[in-house]
């Protein structure tokens, strides 16, 4: 499987002074694979996701995101992965068609590309109307739309998306794996946390993360199996349960 | 008995910029004495709105509300000493210790934490080993059951939620939802709101709420029931190829990713296995399956978005 993996990590390690956030992981992600990220809050997804995206330095181990080496490259892994938040982070105060051209000039993108791209979004997503609307005033079902299209703007190898659809309603919920399951059919390789545990059984296959430690990686229906459950909330509340760090 | 919450033809609307958003569209709806009562609805259904006019922060354009009896305008004063409101955002002091939060709330109502230890002690216990922290330094899960002390130190007869679950993990969640039903047996009236859908079960009753309207007031139980139509959940190998072909069939009438199947409804209604199997046969896929199943609440709540 060597050269069609998309991420690959050996014993990923962060330390926060005495305090081990992410503690020896080690996992795979193919290519054009839906990689669900879980975990309970405080369990070191954010840390691990941070680090893989090149945002925070690893304390030690091995890992290579879109083929690049994290502790060496990570600015060209940086150019080669899109990232979505679960805060809206496009600029408010612009238009949707603003945005869009700040983020293609950001990553790169020729004045032509950004032109194609623009007309190739808000047509794809029904917002010709919109087009010159603040993203301020937008639902927010479109924002998060409008967010994952920006992300995938210069057609990243690796998409990161941080709980990308708290809040919207059900349709909308839809719509929005409906164009996931789109990219990673196009090649894309999505990368992916959530709390909704229906939205994992989307995945191909899930990490559960418990303590800074990944528990399990399966796919949903191995998951189940193995764990002797029907959905995979069972099988998340049977390993979270065993955390012992104390919240606070 | 009258109710405990009482909501007759609400209106609101706000101006955003140019644009009017109708925020509450003639909301009616009653909670009675004890009952563990769900708003469920999306981003922008007006959940929040609701809670705010009947905590007395916000006034509505139309209609009439009242809380234990008492006039949401009129009697703002008395509702104020008898509910409890947990918004959305965190909105303790950051700067205080969970000590002096609390103590701080208590002292607004001239109570104590002594007095109502009893109320609030199995929540508190768990933030207990961190008295001295400063809220603001508390991770997602501790600051929302602080909050919820903070909410309950004067004995509320109602208690507001807005969203306390949202963005918390299914563990924590599970656990919050435990703590309501130990409050609703101490007599406390709750009305909580929740974006997911499978909370909705876990009410008594809920509102079902899109966009400003209730659709539907019901136990969850009845919701689910009230779903007509025959649903199928159909399965292969290749579960995006079998949703673009779905959809794509001229007998579908919705077709809807849950998971790891899809739920279908075919036009016309079918419920004959033979007849709905021989469709779905047309569709060249792997590992196909398919079987009739019961609606849950977000396959209702998609149906009443569609009408």
């Amino acid at each position: 499987m060597t050269g069609e993996l998309a991420i690959s990590v050996q014993e990923l390690t962060k330390r926060f002074g005495d305090f081990t956030a992410v503690d020896a992981v080690t996992f795979s992600v193919s290519r054009g694979e839906i990689f669900g990220f879980l975990g309970a809050n405080g369990a070191g997804k954010t840390t691990a996701m941070r680090m893989l995206c090149g945002l925070s330095f690893p304390t030690s181990g091995q890992a290579q995101v879109a083929g690049f080496d994290l502790f060496t490259e990570s600015e060209k892994i940086k150019k080669n992965i899109g990232y979505m938040s679960q805060k809206f982070s496009l600029y408010e105060d612009l238009t949707i068609v603003e945005n869009i051209r700040f983020y293609g000039g950001i990553y790169g993108l020729t004045d032509e590309e950004i032109r194609s791209k623009t007309e190739f979004m808000l047509h794809h997503l029904h917002l010709e109307d919109q087009a010159k609307t603040l993203t301020r005033s937008l639902p927010l079902g479109w924002k998060q739309k409008i967010s994952f299209s920006v992300a995938m703007l210069h057609r990243p190898q690796i998409v990161f998306l941080d709980e990308p659809t708290g809040g919207v309603d059900p349709v909308t919920r839809r719509e929005f794996w409906t164009m996931i399951y789109q990219a990673a059919h196009e090649g894309t390789t999505v990368f992916v946390t959530t709390h909704y545990m229906d939205e994992a059984e989307y995945c191909d296959r899930l990490s559960i993360m418990v303590d800074g430690r990944i528990e399990a990686l399966d796919s949903p229906q191995e998951l189940k199996k193995q764990f002797g459950v029907a959905n995979m909330e069972e099988v998340f509340v049977k390993l979270a349960r065993k955390a012992k760090r104390t919240e606070a | 008995m009258n109710p405990s919450i009482h909501v007759a033809d609400v209106n609101k609307s706000f101006a955003l910029g140019k644009v009017k958003v109708e925020a509450l569209k003639s909301i009616s709806v009653d909670v009675a004495r004890g009952e563990l009562f769900g708003l469920i609805g999306p981003d922008g259904a007006g959940k929040t709105t609701l809670f705010r006019i009947l905590t007395t922060l916000m006034l509505a354009d139309s209609g009439e509300a009242t809380v234990d009896g008492l006039d949401v305008v009129r009697d703002h004063k008395e509702i104020r000493k008898r509910v409890g409101y947990m918004p959305g955002r965190f909105s303790l002091y950051p700067d205080l210790t969970v000590a002096e939060n609390l103590s701080f709330f208590a002292t607004l109502f001239s109570t104590s934490l002594k007095e109502n230890y009893d109320l609030v002690k199995s929540i508190y216990q768990q933030i207990e080993p961190f008295e001295k922290r400063k809220a603001g330094a508390l991770s997602g899960g501790m600051k929302q059951k602080l909050a919820l002390s903070c909410a309950l130190i004067h004995r509320p007869t109602v208690l507001f939620l807005d969203e306390p679950t949202t963005g918390v993990d299914a563990v924590s969640r599970k656990e919050f939802w435990y703590l309501l039903r130990e409050l609703q047996q101490a007599g406390i009236t709750i009305m909580v709101s929740t974006p997911y859908m499978d909370e909705a079960g876990l009410c008594d009753r809920v509102a079902l709420m899109q966009e400003g309207r209730i659709m539907e007031i019901n136990s969850p139980r009845q919701v689910t029931k009230n779903f007509k139509k025959a649903l199928w959940s159909v399965r292969a190998s290749d579960m995006y190829k079998l949703m673009m072909d779905l959809r794509a069939l001229d007998q579908v009438e919705t077709c809807y990713p849950f998971g790891q199947e899809h739920h279908v409804v075919f036009k016309g209604d079918i419920r004959d296995a033979e007849q709905a199997r021989a469709i779905v046969s047309t569709i060249e896929a792997s590992h196909l399956q398919m079987n009739q199943i019961e609606a849950t609440i977000e396959d209702c709540f998609m149906e009443l978005m569609r009408q």
